[in-house]
C-alpha cells in the first residue's frame, strides 16, 4: 500500500505502539481488501464493550481484552486517547434494566467500568444503533468508519456519507489513527446502481417498507439497488427499516431511490453509466413472499413478548407507540420493550411518554437490543415486532418463534395477548 | 485420484488442509454462525446445524451484520475456526474476518470453487502461492 509521510511516521511508532500497532493492522487488511492506500476520517463509530467472559478472562483488562479483539495484538498495550471524533454503538445491556435482562450486580459493575473507560480514551457514550438520530449526522461526502450494517447502509444512502461495512477491529484502529482503507463505498465507482427494482404496488408505512427491503436485500445480495416507482415520500423511520432489512436478508450497505436519497437526483446518475443492469420487479407476489419469509417461524399466536427499536426507535416512533397505548395495560404475564438512544430516552421522559409506556406495564430501555444482548424476558415462546431486522434475527438467536407485522398489530398483541397480524 | 489445481489473489497467507465444506449461499457472522461450536446457526440457511471448524470453508462471501469478523474472530479463539477460507465476493467483512481468523485465505480463483469443489472433497491451500488443489472425493 501506498503510505503517507504521517502514516509513514506512525508504523514507525513516532505516536506509540497502540497507534502503531493499529496502523499496521489496517495495512494488513487493506492489503486483504486490495486496497492502494488509506484516506483520513474524523467520524468512527465502533464497538468496545466487553462481555462477561472477555471482562474475566482478562483480569477486568480492557485495554487488554481491546488490544487482542481490536488491535489483533497478542501483547497487551494501554490505549491512548482516540485520534477520531469516535463514538460506542448500541452495547449488550441496558444498566437501568439488569434485572429484567437476566443481568446481575457482576454485569452492572462491568458495564459501568466500561463506560469509564471508553470515556477516558474519548470514545462518546451515545451507545445506539443510530447515532444519526441523536447529534452525529455525516455531511455527503464525508468519509467515516461505521460498523452496524443498519447504520451503514443509513449514512451512506439517505446522507451520502461514505463508509463500508466495518468491524471491530478496524474500527478500533480507525479510532487511534484516524485513517480506513480507501476503498469500496468510499470511491464514487463502487457506489453506482447494480439492479433496478421497479416497484409495482404502493409502499407506505414502516411494515411495507420493511418488506420491501427484506425482498430486495434477497435479490440482490451485496449489491447497490437502485429502487424506482416509489410514489409517496418515506419517513426517515422508513427508510431506516427498509435499510435494515435490506441489510438482513442480504447484505447491502447502498442503495440509490433517485430524487429521495442523496447521491442520485435521476435513474442516470444512479447507475452512473454502469451497464449490465439487472431488471427486478416488486409487485404482490414478492410483496406475498416477503411477508410469508418474515412469518416463516411463527405457529403459534399466543404472544409473550412484543419489542419495537431495531434499529432504535425516534422520538416520532415514540410518540406512535405512546398513542397506541395510552389509558391501555399490557397482558399480565407479557412483557413489551421500547428500544431507544439514552438521548431520546431523555426526551421521552420529559414529555411524560416513559411514565405512559410504563403505566401500561412496558418498559423504554436504552442503550442495548435484545439481538446484541442475547436478552429476552425470561420464559418467552413467541415475539411480535415490527422490525423486519430483528424477525430475521432473533429466531435463529434464540430459538424462539416470531411474528412481523404493523406498530398497530404489535401493540395489539402486547395488550391481548393474541397475534391478529395479517397481510391486507 | 482426480486432481484439480485452482490458482487465486492472497487474501492472507498461510498453508493449510482439510475436509471442504461448500455452500452456494452467502453466510452470516453475527447471528449466523455460533462460535462456540463453529456452527452455521442461520435457521434458513443450507448449511445449518453444519460446523466449518477445521474445514475449509468454500462460500460466496460474507453478508449480513458488521459483527461478522468479531464472531468469526472469536471461533478464532474458542479454536473453531475454518482451517482455510475460499471465497469469490470480496467486501470489507469478508477481509477483515480473514485478517483476524489467522487462516489462510484466496479470492479471484481461475475458476468458481463453488461449482468446482464438493463438500467432503480434500482441499489443501497454499495462500503464500495462490494455489488450491483440490482431490475429488470418490
Amino acid at each position: 500500500m501506498k503510505l503517507t509521510d504521517d502514516e509513514k511516521a506512525m508504523l514507525d511508532g513516532a505516536e506509540g505502539k497502540a497507534r502503531q500497532k493499529a496502523l499496521e493492522f489496517l495495512i494488513r487488511y487493506g492489503t486483504a481488501l486490495g486496497a492502494e492506500r488509506l484516506v483520513d476520517t474524523n467520524n468512527v463509530g465502533g464497538y468496545m464493550i466487553a462481555d462477561r467472559a472477555g471482562y474475566q478472562k482478562f483480569g477486568g483488562s480492557f485495554d487488554a481484552l481491546f488490544s487482542l479483539t481490536g488491535l489483533d495484538s497478542e501483547e497487551p498495550i494501554e490505549l491512548p486517547k482516540v485520534k477520531a471524533f469516535s463514538c460506542q454503538f448500541e452495547t449488550d445491556m441496558d444498566p437501568e434494566y439488569c434485572k429484567i435482562e437476566g443481568k446481575d450486580e457482576e454485569d452492572y459493575k462491568r458495564f459501568r467500568a466500561n463506560e469509564k473507560w471508553l470515556s477516558k480514551i474519548g470514545v462518546t457514550l451515545m451507545c445506539t444503533c443510530t447515532p444519526y438520530l441523536v447529534g452525529n449526522v455525516p455531511v455527503k461526502g464525508e468519509h467515516c468508519a461505521w460498523m452496524e450494517s443498519s447504520a451503514v447502509v443509513y449514512i451512506n444512502s439517505v446522507l451520502g456519507a461514505r463508509t463500508n461495512c466495518e468491524g471491530n477491529a478496524s474500527t478500533t484502529a480507525a479510532m487511534l489513527t484516524g485513517k480506513i482503507p480507501y476503498w469500496g463505498f468510499h470511491t464514487d465507482e463502487h457506489r453506482r446502481g447494480t439492479h433496478r427494482i421497479q416497484v409495482e404496488v404502493p409502499v407506505k408505512g414502516l411494515m411495507e417498507w420493511g418488506l420491501l427491503g427484506y425482498y430486495i436485500g434477497k435479490q440482490v445480495g451485496e449489491k447497490v439497488p437502485v429502487v424506482d416507482g416509489i410514489h409517496v415520500l418515506p419517513s426517515r423511520d422508513d427508510l431506516k427499516q427498509f435499510g435494515a432489512a435490506t441489510a438482513s436478508s442480504g447484505g447491502v450497505e447502498m442503495y440509490h431511490i433517485p430524487g429521495i436519497t442523496a447521491d442520485a437526483h435521476t435513474l442516470e446518475e444512479a447507475f452512473g453509466g454502469r451497464t449490465g443492469i439487472v431488471e427486478l420487479k416488486y409487485g404482490p407476489a414478492e410483496r406475498k413472499w416477503a411477508y410469508e419469509q418474515l412469518n416463516l417461524i411463527g405457529t403459534d399466536k399466543n404472544v409473550d413478548f412484543v419489542m419495537f427499536g431495531c434499529p432504535h426507535n425516534s422520538i416520532q416512533q415514540v410518540e406512535e407507540i405512546v398513542k397506541l397505548l395510552e389509558g391501555k395495560h399490557i397482558k399480565d404475564g407479557s412483557h413489551m420493550w421500547v428500544l431507544v438512544p439514552h438521548t431520546i430516552k431523555d426526551l421521552a421522559t420529559r414529555n411524560g411518554y416513559t411514565k405512559i409506556i410504563e403505566d401500561a406495564g412496558a418498559v423504554l430501555m436504552s442503550d442495548t437490543c435484545p439481538a446484541l444482548g442475547h436478552l429476552m424476558p425470561k420464559g418467552t415462546k413467541v415475539m411480535a415486532t415490527n422490525s423486519a431486522k430483528q424477525a430475521h434475527y432473533l429466531p435463529s438467536m434464540m430459538g424462539i418463534e416470531a411474528w412481523y407485522g404493523t406498530t398497530e398489530d404489535c401493540v395489539n398483541a402486547a395488550i391481548t395477548g393474541r397475534w391478529e397480524g395479517e397481510l391486507k | 485420484m482426480k486432481k484439480i489445481v485452482l490458482h487465486g489473489r492472497k487474501v492472507y497467507g498461510g498453508c493449510a488442509e482439510g475436509e471442504a465444506l461448500v455452500t452456494k449461499e452467502m453466510i452470516s457472522g453475527w447471528g449466523g454462525i455460533d462460535p462456540a461450536t463453529g456452527t452455521i446457526i442461520e435457521l434458513r440457511h443450507e448449511l445449518h446445524g453444519k460446523s466449518f471448524a477445521g474445514k475449509v470453508l468454500v462460500f460466496p462471501g460474507a453478508k449480513g451484520s458488521s459483527g461478522w469478523s468479531g464472531v468469526f474472530q472469536a471461533a478464532r479463539l474458542a479454536g473453531k475456526a475454518p482451517a482455510a477460507i475460499l471465497f469469490n465476493e470480496m467486501n470489507t467483512k469478508i477481509a477483515l474476518g480473514a485478517t483476524v481468523i489467522h487462516a489462510p485465505a484466496l479470492t479471484e480463483l481461475d475458476q468458481n470453487p463453488i461449482e468446482i469443489i464438493r463438500t467432503g472433497d480434500w482441499v489443501k491451500v497454499d495462500a503464500d502461492n495462490g494455489t488450491v488443489e483440490i482431490t475429488k472425493k470418490e
